[in-house]
């Protein structure tokens, strides 16, 4: 039973997304899993569904978006700072990591 | 509710009997935007920038001024442009519409080429008023989709919600457009799984490919900071928000910009230049984009905005769609549908795309958009080259 809150697009993808803004610290069920958000997020970013692997496809839509930098875990964060693209990493895309890391 | 059409000598329907006012270089886009001022409701002002000769640009102004939606045309020359005014005239007096050329040098100058400009349009919009309409049908319309200012909530609300009306349009006959290429990087395979025939599938992934490389050898990718602030990681991410705006529907044909459908069913556009990278940016703007869909008949958009887009267009009424609950409560007065609803839970995907699909239907049947009354009235056409499309690309 996952919370209102969020969004599961496919049942096989490794994220879910953010109807609306979550602050740090609240409790949110994913799956079956309870976990304890680690930090703040907006609306329209992804937490983890399921846990994936260094180099694993991260699956939206049911369809890869990039693969995982760095191991995830149930309900992290999943933004810019864990995935990339599997096509083209942009500079737009770096210069708003600098941005989003602040 | 029954649709009334403006049938054109071609057998296609307009849902709006405009006259566009049509310059051909910027030198007579003053002279061209006074003549339309005091008519500013039914004359609209398209035309292009530039001096220099462009087939594109040709070809572009030719689909535009016989658009379904354009009843008569006035256009506006300086007199030692490129532009070939005669081949445009030629082009729109053989499609049935009453035009006249104007040619600034030859008039007077700005003042009598104005004067002679508004009695044209004066009278042309007299006449056009008491046109008489046909019934028209779901299947007579072409209907194109954008998306612009794109976030993590586009994606899942308006460009989906844009999809399932798309997939109704398409099986009640009409022809729907997708587009932007490069932003369908990383859906090249979905999408060439939806191909109706082997051959155009490899057409689809081709024309993803070319998008690639265009980009890359421009240096950047169509991804932006206030995309990823707003939720979105990678390209692909991004691709497969707007690639939702296509709905479900077997894929019919790739169009051209200019390629008017030959049937109903679901088409890409294909706007990334052929050839060498040579005149720039695919597409400077949202604008350009919806221009090109004018050019294959569109007769409306359907624009999904996430982080909210107040644009129009000349000729063709363009249906704003909300896709964040928060921006539609900043822009409401600029949005026609608020898919931010699904984002907070209050309403369905399939309940949006009704919505859509009922104002397709009230906006063909003459209701006003949005920015459409707000007189939102944008156009841009730049230069471009194109290769025609290959024998695969079209049902047969």
């Amino acid at each position: 039973m996952t919370d209102d809150r969020l969004i599961i697009l496919a049942p096989q993808d490794s994220v879910v997304v953010v109807r609306c803004g979550i602050s740090k610290g609240e409790t949110l069920i994913i799956g079956d899993v309870e976990i304890i958000l680690g930090v703040a997020v907006s609306m329209g970013h992804k937490l983890a569904l399921r846990s994936v692997g260094k180099g694993d496809p991260i699956l939206k839509y049911g369809s890869p978006i990039g693969s995982a930098t760095s191991d995830i875990s149930v309900g992290e964060h999943v933004h810019l700072h864990n995935i990339k693209s599997d096509y083209t990493p942009t500079y737009a895309l770096e210069g708003a990591q600098t941005e989003f890391e602040k | 509710m029954t649709m009334k059409g403006y049938l054109r000598q071609d057998g296609r329907k307009g849902i709006r009997n405009l006259v566009a006012v049509a310059y051909l270089v910027e030198c007579a886009h003053h002279v061209a935007r006074e003549i339309a001022l005091p008519q500013r409701e039914h004359a609209h002002v398209i035309g292009f920038p530039g001096c220099f000769p462009n087939e594109y640009a040709q070809s572009m102004m030719e689909r535009l001024c016989t658009h379904p939606n354009v009843g008569a045309v006035m256009i506006v020359s300086l007199g030692c442009e490129s532009f070939n005014r005669f081949k445009l005239e030629q082009f729109v007096r053989d499609s049935g519409r009453q035009v006249e050329t104007l040619v600034i040098q030859k008039t007077g100058g700005t003042r009598s080429a104005i004067a002679r400009g508004q009695a044209f349009v004066e009278r042309a919009v007299e006449a056009l008023s008491k046109a008489k309409t046909v019934p028209m049908t779901v299947s007579d319309l072409v209907i194109g989709t954008v998306c612009g200012g794109s976030d993590g909530t586009s994606g899942i609300s308006g460009n989906p919600a844009a999809g399932r009306a798309f997939d109704r349009l398409v099986s009640e006959g009409a022809a729907c457009i997708f587009e932007e290429t490069g932003e369908l990087i990383g859906c090249e395979n979905i999408m060439a799984a939806r191909a109706a025939t082997p051959e155009l599938a490899e057409v689809l992934r081709a024309s993803v490919e070319k998008a690639a490389q265009y980009y890359a050898t421009l240096g950047f990718g169509s991804f932006a900071v206030g995309n990823a602030d707003g939720g979105l990681s990678t390209i692909e991410e991004k691709s497969m928000g707007a690639y939702a705006k296509s709905g479900t529907s077997p894929i019919s044909g790739l169009i051209k910009p200019g390629d008017i459908p030959p049937t109903g069913g679901l088409y890409l556009m294909d706007v990334v230049p052929d050839g060498p990278v040579r005149f720039g940016f695919p597409n400077i703007s949202d604008n350009a984009e919806i221009v090109e869909m004018m050019a294959s008949g569109a007769h409306m958009t359907l624009f999904v905005t996430g982080r909210g887009s107040v644009v129009g267009s000349a000729l063709a009424p363009v249906i704003k769609i909300a896709a964040n609950p928060e921006m539609y409560g900043r822009l409401h007065e600029d949005m026609d549908v608020n898919a931010g609803r699904i984002m907070e839970g209050t309403a369905t995907l399939d309940e949006i795309g009704t919505e859509i699909y009922d104002q397709v239907v009230a906006v063909a049947g003459g209701t006003q958009t949005k920015s459409e009354d707000l007189g939102h009235r944008e156009f841009i056409l730049t230069y471009k080259s194109f290769e025609p499309i290959g024998p695969a690309c079209l049902p047969v």
